[in-house]
């Protein structure tokens, strides 16, 4: 079966909006807080009643040019616009955005494989109230009646708008995956697309393979989370190639995706769509950062996920792509500190990788290298190393305690070896296969000796044993 | 009635009490007020709480502050908690919002005391208070005669001396115009002087609130009141308004004045004209130097102003949707509801403005309209900024003409010159003060306008204070 795709080429440029984890909202000192009883944190502001007026909370914007910071973009003097649209969970009918000059614009997100995807910009606005559609569609056009939760209405946003530059499902999934690394360092989101503090839509559409033209291109919204917005493109991308190659031409449109039925369905018709007329608010004055400003924010951001992918791979020695995981649980200054104070990098890895998926937890960085070290003396049996990382984890504590307290006395190797030769012993033909080179009896004789030991032993050291008693025997 | 300065006197001293004063202007209004219309709305049990406690101050030996018992009306775009507040609009009837304007809690903590709410057009669209939901205005003075708008309710009342002072809106001279046409002091302050919290917008880069007043000495008092920074308006100015009271009878001996020549010519009525020059004669015998500017980009104004002002109006006037509050007419869905709300809600001018500025904010057109206008306006502003080089003061006449017939200006261009001599300020954000000055041929009040540059109220009240002197007040009273 061919790939419908063969001879295109997706084309996918990412709108993805950021509640800002203020203490109050954007124009009024309500609480920015979700999950609270509906209509509880509202005010005449963010009611939009007659007389009320905006007053723009330092703390969002120093958040919002934090966040443009770190997706390295130019912070300039801003001005806040009104967008003019009627919707009933939006209490003034237009809302606070930036249009001409927002605060953040011309930088980019550093992919884990080098990739470089362009932020077009990322600016300021409010979001809206939550509407919640009575009715058997969920939809505004078929509602029977529609409850509206302003609770929401002037929580800080911002929108950050990628460049058309990715191609396939899997670029615009990690960069998604990468902004919300970034959001999280930066500390500005708690960026969870379930609960819509991160909302993602794709504008999608294909062209032959080859080609650099931008064709008509579909926005796909409700997006709610990273396997979601794979399958919306792919879905997407295929729609738009079956319609070019039937002679026909997708059109521009806000589209609508359906997790459950896997496809879009068309909403809003962007050729009757509104006129926003944008102007300039004339409650705000216009932002004006210094430079003083932005030298201090930039004094003050964490370690970022691309800095700190390019400083593991460099301690551990490994490729940047291969720090993703480590990085993403929070676990590289772990593995620097552990490598730096005398580690195995690739052990060091293997065990944040494998071992340590809840995060690091109590674990010191001197436990952690001692534990690695007795590992590599043998002193512990691979599931014992395990064992005793999760209790270190759970507790803290040094690993020799840990381990003398679950009773992991290290089986000496004189022990082994008299276990090793009763099994011997009582299996003459398995040990003959073994020492004329039959590697694959190997393992009979180490299920035995865990056997016996109730997985106590040190595989490896059992390997070892068998391996010189072998070669003895030989000679 | 006695003047706010002398009220407040006599109540301090415990000469008069505010329970009284209240009661007298309240049955001054009941006297008159059914043919003058000037109040939608008493907020009666309020103010007798506020008079109580004013007359317990005094007695326990405490200063309620200085405009302590003065009755004060308050044009109906602003905010009182729990009381009606309806711009004039059947869109806002039955609304009464959960919170007050700041100036009404600054009236309030000086001692005033809110009597009511008064009439003006239409989310003050318009220059004669006839645009109301709830029926035009009268002029004291005559009335057959219109108030001048938008805050017409407000000048009358003062004009009729229900109340001593009064605040209006002034965003294209909604202020200065009725404060002229009904013979009374009317102030225009810098824009950002006055916090515009609670002021239900129609035009934000543009309005401002501002007291009239019997008397320049009365209004300095309220604008002090009233003015000085508010954290809930993003454009309130950070620094304090210079108080206008402890300068007010410094005259302008040495003061450089220009009449401003493009509004004392073709389109500005002559008697009025010779009031205005006959006032500058008046500065010039006080000491000050009187000459003329021309400032040419004035009678742009007119044209930007009608550009600017529809299109903020267009986006400020988009959330009388029906969904939250005040009127809502059903349609089958919620964009229906909407048109239908919004149809039956608001008046002919204020659909008309929409329109207009919805328009002018259109792609496509939002360079050839919004966006000249805003060069235009940068254009006054400089001039006018070029003139207060050479200049402390500009003067020229507040309205074209004195009041007008109820009726006569059925042609909405025509209404709109009438805000000719006073854009520019708004234009510009600088001060303005219209002081009555004597009488046009028909006998009716003249006001001239004194305008300042940015920030520079004292001065600007300095001269009021020399012209008033120098005509007699009008009285319309009963």
């Amino acid at each position: 079966m061919s790939d419908p795709l063969d001879g295109w080429e997706i084309v996918i440029g990412l709108e993805v909006h950021v509640e800002l984890a203020t203490k109050t909202k954007l124009f009024c000192g309500c609480a920015n807080m979700f999950g609270d009883e509906p209509n509880t944190n509202i005010c005449p502001t963010c009611l939009g009643l007659p007389g009320s007026l905006p007053v723009p909370n330092a703390q969002a914007i120093d958040f919002a040019m934090k966040l443009g910071r770190a997706l390295n973009c130019t912070v300039s003097p801003s001005i806040f616009a009104r967008k003019n649209y009627f919707y009933p969970d939006m209490p003034k009918d237009f809302q606070t955005t930036q249009y001409e000059e927002p605060t953040n614009e011309n930088g980019y997100v550093l992919l884990p494989d080098g990739m470089s995807i362009g932020v077009e910009r990322a600016h300021i606005e409010e979001d809206t109230g939550k509407s919640t559609h009575l009715g058997e569609g969920g939809r505004i056009h078929d509602a029977t009646a529609t409850l509206v939760d302003y609770n929401r209405a002037g929580v800080p946003l911002v929108e950050i708008v990628s460049r058309p530059e990715m191609h396939s499902a899997d670029v615009a999934r990690a960069y998604v995956a990468e902004l919300r690394e970034i959001l999280l360092a930066t500390g500005v989101s708690d960026a969870r697309m379930e609960e819509g503090s991160m909302r993602v839509d794709a504008n999608v559409s294909v062209r032959p393979a080859g080609s650099d033209e931008l064709r008509t291109r579909c926005e796909v919204k409700n997006i709610n989370s990273l396997r979601s917005l794979g399958r919306a493109i792919n879905y997407e991308a295929r729609r738009h190639v079956d319609l070019w190659t039937n002679g026909e031409e997708p059109k521009q449109e806000t589209r609508h995706w359906d997790e459950d039925g896997g496809r879009s369905t068309s909403g809003r018709s962007k050729e009757d769509a509104d006129d926003y007329r944008y102007f300039a608010c004339p409650d705000l004055p216009p932002l004006h950062p210094t430079q003083a400003d932005i030298d201090a924010i930039d004094a003050a951001m964490p370690a970022l996920p691309a800095g700190r992918r390019t400083a593991l791979a460099a301690a551990a020695g490994v490729d940047v792509c291969d720090t993703t995981l480590t990085v993403e649980r929070g676990l590289d200054d772990l593995v620097i500190a552990a490598i730096e104070a005398g580690a195995d990098p690739v052990e060091a890895m293997k065990h944040a990788d494998q071992n340590l998926s809840d995060g690091q937890g109590q674990l010191s960085v001197e436990s952690f290298v001692a534990l690695l070290a007795m590992d590599a003396d043998g002193q512990l049996s691979s599931t014992q190393v395990k064992t005793v990382l999760g209790e270190l984890v759970a507790t803290g504590g040094a690993p020799a305690d840990v381990a003398a307290t679950m009773g992991f006395e290290a089986m000496n190797t004189s022990e082994l070896e008299n276990l090793l030769d009763g099994i011997i012993a009582e299996s003459p033909d398995e040990w003959t296969r073994f020492v004329e080179g039959d590697r694959k009896v190997q393992g009979f004789f180490v299920g035995k000796i865990m056997k016996a030991t109730q997985g106590n032993a040190d595989g490896k050291v059992v390997n070892q044993l068998m391996t010189q008693k072998a070669s003895g025997e030989h000679l | 009635m006695s003047s706010a300065t002398e009220i407040a006197a006599a109540i301090r001293a415990g000469q008069q009490t505010a329970v009284e004063t209240l009661e007298k202007s309240y049955s001054s209004i009941a006297a008159r007020d059914e043919e003058i219309n000037s109040f939608l709305h008493l907020t009666k049990s309020r103010a007798q709480a506020q008079a109580a406690v004013i007359d317990a101050k005094v007695a326990a030996g405490e200063d309620p502050g200085p405009l302590a018992g003065v009755p004060v009306a308050i044009k109906d775009n602003m905010c009182t908690r729990g009381e009606p507040t309806t711009c004039s609009s059947k869109i806002l009837e039955g609304w009464r919002p959960p919170y007050d304007a700041t100036v009404i809690g600054r009236l309030e903590a000086a001692g005033a005391v809110i009597v009511g709410k008064t009439n003006l057009d239409e989310f003050a669209m318009g220059s004669s208070t006839e645009n109301s939901a709830f029926g035009p205005t009268r002029n004291p003075h005559d009335t057959t005669r219109v108030p001048g708008g938008s805050s017409g309710g407000s000048a009358a009342a003062v004009a009729a001396e229900f109340v001593p002072l009064s605040l209006g809106s002034d965003t294209g001279g909604s202020i200065r115009q009725p404060a002229a046409l009904c013979g009374v002091v009317g102030v225009k302050p810098t824009y950002g002087a006055v916090s515009r919290y609670g002021l239900i917008a129609f035009a934000s880069s543009l309005d401002q609130i501002g007291p009239f007043a019997a008397n320049v000495t009365d209004a300095a008092l309220c604008l002090d009141v009233i003015s000085g920074h508010d954290a809930q308006d993003a454009t309130s100015i950070p620094e304090a308004l210079a108080p206008t009271l402890p300068s007010l009878n410094d005259g302008v001996a040495g003061m450089r004045i220009a009449v401003i020549e493009e509004l004392v010519g073709e389109g500005i009525d002559d008697d009025v004209c010779a009031r205005t020059n006959e006032a500058a004669d008046a500065l010039a015998a006080a000491g000050a130097t009187v000459e003329r500017v021309s400032i040419p980009a004035t009678i742009y104004g007119l044209a930007a102003y009608y550009l600017i002002a529809p299109a903020e109006a267009s986006s400020n006037l988009a959330r009388f949707d029906g969904v939250r509050y005040g009127q809502r007419v059903d349609g089958e869905n919620v964009a229906a509801m909407n048109v239908a709300t919004r149809s039956a809600g608001f008046g002919d001018e204020v659909k008309r403005r929409i329109m207009l500025g919805t328009y002018a904010l259109s792609s496509g057109y939002y360079d050839a309209y919004y966006g000249k206008a805003q060069r235009v306006r940068t254009l006054i502003a400089n001039e006018f900024a070029a003139a207060y080089e050479n200049f402390d003061l500009l003067l020229s006449p507040t309205s074209p003409s004195t009041a007008f017939e109820i009726g006569a200006k059925s042609d909405p261009m025509a209404l709109y010159m009438c805000d000719v001599c006073t854009i520019p300020s708004n234009l510009a954000g600088h001060p303005a003060i219209s002081v009555p000055f004597g009488f046009g041929d028909d006998g009716l009040p003249v006001g001239v306008q004194v305008l300042a540059p940015m920030l520079d109220e004292a001065k600007m009240f300095r001269a009021a204070k020399v012209l008033e002197g120098a005509a007699p007040i009008p009285k319309a009273g009963a």
